[in-house]
């Protein structure tokens, strides 16, 4: 109702996004291509009465991230490829202690200082698996400037609901882009905080599943329940243990928690795949290059229909799974060596023929270039 | 008057780690060591400086209070 | 231990895991009396620490304690005291910790003058992984990783604090505690960034590896090593050779960070 329509770059989308979500504090550290995202906190959240920190490196950017999330505020940082590197050590510890927080990642060239400037896709492996050990994870990735602001909210949300640390897998195009977005009456937004412990609860164990959903509630320091933290293995008191059975226990509901709930984390849409013989995957960016040569397809009267993911990690194996038996080809066009299709290929459990379309030069994958190698996956044997 | 009499330097045995740092650096020499266990032996020289309390790195030493066990 | 002090500890976590003689139990207690002597509120307290033996420490005290990733403990408790200034931030860390893995963080929190208490737990070792040289070792001292002796040249922290923009810097030792706890509670008190570089005893690793395996053998090398700040000025550069100076180094009073942080959204807000 109250919506008004603006010109907006990706990464302005993300920074509307993220104070509509209720972000009040943000840590960062400079980086191309998801600087704007930096710039636009520090002048924004002062004005909503939030802290923005120009931290020394991004190791410091996520650590206060996660020292302010544990104070109280929603908390983000931004970053690329190297720094997300450098974030890794310390999302292993919001993993593992459950703080609630939101990493953007905008994806550009890699490996190492790579392509700065120029867009990629080859994170989707390190969005998942980037820090040691086996941790729970939710990555979502926007395809729209659009996108970006909703997806950024349901980043806050999920992270808040789940207490898991949640990424913003963006890649330059859609960071960099700008289109015309309408922002949401902000009153129409849903917004999830985190659960709060019983405030006249006597002892409190921080890490007790209370209500048996595996997400303890989460008292903020300095509110009158004073408790401990850290990055060891801990028990329900959080205090450290190094017993097997304590350990298999919260792993086990690390882990529980996102995957006992996969119908309300995984997001995709499917487009045309009622008819199809074969199917595009695709994310980012690179899903609108594939909806164009789908459009154009389909003019021609071929039976190809697209799964944009939304949500990459969990990954939405049942989105393979469920579709039907006329399937005959999975193409997953990603702009990397091949990342997210050995997903596809584990999910089409043979059921599918499985190819790629890879583009690792800092190039989009264009739509002729999806086209022809679909007729050619479609045309084999 | 009363706490004249009834002062006292408690070491709480279980806490203790007999590290010897009160016995070898109590300015009145008021502990002497059992195999490593300091003993009170020596307590009409206490000063209460209670520096052997402050420098207990387990904190069994409580010098002219009342022990909690 | 003291009754008035017992509210402090989670006691049921006593005893600590340190060994024997090591000077961390005694810091910590001499930061626990500072925070009694100066009747801070508990419950607005928030004790941070790294990786290590010192960064232990918190997980036996009573108060919000966060124990972090090895050397990040200062990047935690930057978010901690921006996001809620009104809670008192007292880092634990130790010297491999804050001056090698941490040292980044560490002059960059002293750079902003960050109302945060930084008290290094220095024994000049890394005790947690039995016995290596860190940035504090002296030279010439032995570590497991140092088996002809340590080439390093150490850090003195409290003149890299001061440098790096700290307001308050001082050193004590597990010696002279009364003197330390007075140290720590003028920089709990100041505002702004302090240091607090309090030298610990290592009998286990340290000590063994350098002639001097037992705690009192250790504490009678930190007496008779120290010298007080005042003294100190006096002596040329070889008389100090080895000596360790102790006292009060700088006091300055100049704008903190969330204060100043305070003003940004003042100004922020204004100009909407």
């Amino acid at each position: 109702m109250n919506s008004k329509a603006i010109l907006m770059q990706g990464n302005e989308a993300c920074v509307e996004g993220a104070i509509a979500a209720g972000m009040r504090f943000y840590a960062g550290y400079p980086i191309t291509p998801s600087t704007e995202i930096a710039e636009l906190s520090a002048e924004k959240l002062p004005k909503v009465g939030g802290k923005f920190i120009q931290m020394e490196d991004e190791i410091a950017s996520m650590g206060a991230v996660i020292g302010a999330s544990l104070a109280g505020l929603k908390a983000m940082t931004a970053t690329s490829g190297p720094g997300f590197s450098l974030k890794q050590e310390n999302i292993g510890f919001a993993c593992l202690t459950e703080v609630p927080c939101v990493i953007v990642n905008v994806q550009r060239g890699g490996p190492s200082t790579g392509l700065p400037t120029l867009p990629a896709q080859g994170d989707v492996m390190q969005a998942r698996w980037g820090t040691h050990g086996d941790h729970p994870i939710i990555v979502v990735s926007p395809s729209y400037v659009k996108e970006v602001y909703e997806l950024t909210i349901r980043a806050f949300n999920l992270s808040e609901k789940y207490r898991v640390p949640c990424i913003l897998l963006m890649d330059e195009v859609v960071a960099h882009m700008r289109e015309k977005v309408e922002l949401p009456d902000p009153s129409s937004i849903k917004i999830i905080n985190r659960k709060k412990p019983d405030p006249t609860i006597k002892e409190y164990e921080p890490y007790k599943d209370c209500d048996g959903d595996g997400i303890p509630p989460m008292a903020n320091f300095g509110e009158g329940i004073p408790f401990h933290v850290t990055g060891l293995i801990h028990d329900i008191t959080g205090f450290p243990s190094t017993s097997a059975t304590v350990t298999e226990a919260l792993i086990t509901r690390l882990m529980k928690k996102i995957y006992d709930n996969l119908d309300d984390i995984l997001d995709y849409e499917s487009i045309f795949t009622n008819d199809a013989d074969t199917v595009i995957i695709s994310f980012g960016s690179t899903a609108r290059s594939v909806m164009r040569a789908v459009q154009i397809m389909r003019r021609e009267g071929q039976k190809i229909g697209m799964l944009r993911l939304k949500t990459i990690w969990p990954f939405a194996h049942r989105a393979i799974q469920e579709l039907s038996s006329q399937v005959k080809n999975l193409i997953v066009a990603e702009m990397n060596f091949g990342q997210l299709v050995e997903m596809v290929k584990a999910s089409a459990e043979g059921r599918f023929y499985v190819a790629g379309i890879n583009k690792f030069n800092g190039e989009l994958i264009a739509p002729n270039e999806i086209i022809s190698r679909t007729r050619e996956v479609r045309s084999r044997a | 008057m009363m706490a004249e009499k009834t002062f006292s330097i408690h070491v709480n045995d279980r806490a203790c780690k007999r590290c010897g740092i009160c016995i070898a650096f109590c300015p009145k020499k008021v502990f002497s060591s059992e195999n490593g266990k300091p003993v009170v032996t020596n307590l009409e020289a206490c000063i209460k400086c209670k520096l052997c309390e402050l420098r207990c790195p387990d904190y069994a030493i409580v010098v002219g209070g009342e022990e909690n066990e | 231990m003291r009754k008035e002090l017992e509210k402090y500890f989670r006691t049921e976590k006593l005893p600590h895991i340190w060994c024997p003689g090591c000077g961390h139990g005694i810091l910590t207690g001499a930061v626990v009396r500072a925070i009694d002597n100066l009747k801070l509120d508990q419950g607005k307290i928030c004790i941070v620490s790294g990786i290590g033996c010192s960064s232990r420490a918190p997980g036996y005290l009573n108060f919000n304690t966060l124990h972090t990733t090895h050397g990040r403990a200062l990047a935690f408790a930057t978010g901690i005291k921006l996001a809620k200034p009104e809670l008192k931030v007292i880092v634990l860390t130790g010297d491999g910790d804050c001056a090698a893995i941490g040292g980044n963080h560490f002059i960059h929190a002293c750079r902003r003058n960050i109302d945060i208490t930084t008290v290094v737990f220095n024994n000049n070792i890394y005790g947690m992984t039995s016995g290596q040289y860190s940035p504090m070792t002296p030279q010439g001292a032995f570590a497991t990783t140092a088996p002809y002796g340590n080439i390093d040249r150490s850090f003195d922290l409290c003149k890299l604090a001061q440098s790096a923009g700290a307001t308050y810097v001082a050193r004590g030792t597990v010696y002279h505690i009364p003197q330390l706890i007075k140290l720590i509670e003028k920089a709990l008190l100041h505002k702004g960034f302090s240091l607090i570089d309090a030298i610990s005893i290592c009998p286990t690793y340290f000590g063994r590896k350098n002639k001097m395996s037992s705690p009192v053998r250790m504490m009678e090398f930190i007496k008779d090593a120290c010298i007080p700040a005042k003294n100190a000025e006096k002596l040329t550069k070889e008389e100090l050779a080895g000596k360790i100076v102790i006292g009060e180094f700088y006091e300055e009073f100049a704008p903190e960070y969330t204060e100043e942080y305070a003003k940004v959204i003042e100004k922020a807000r204004e100009g909407k």
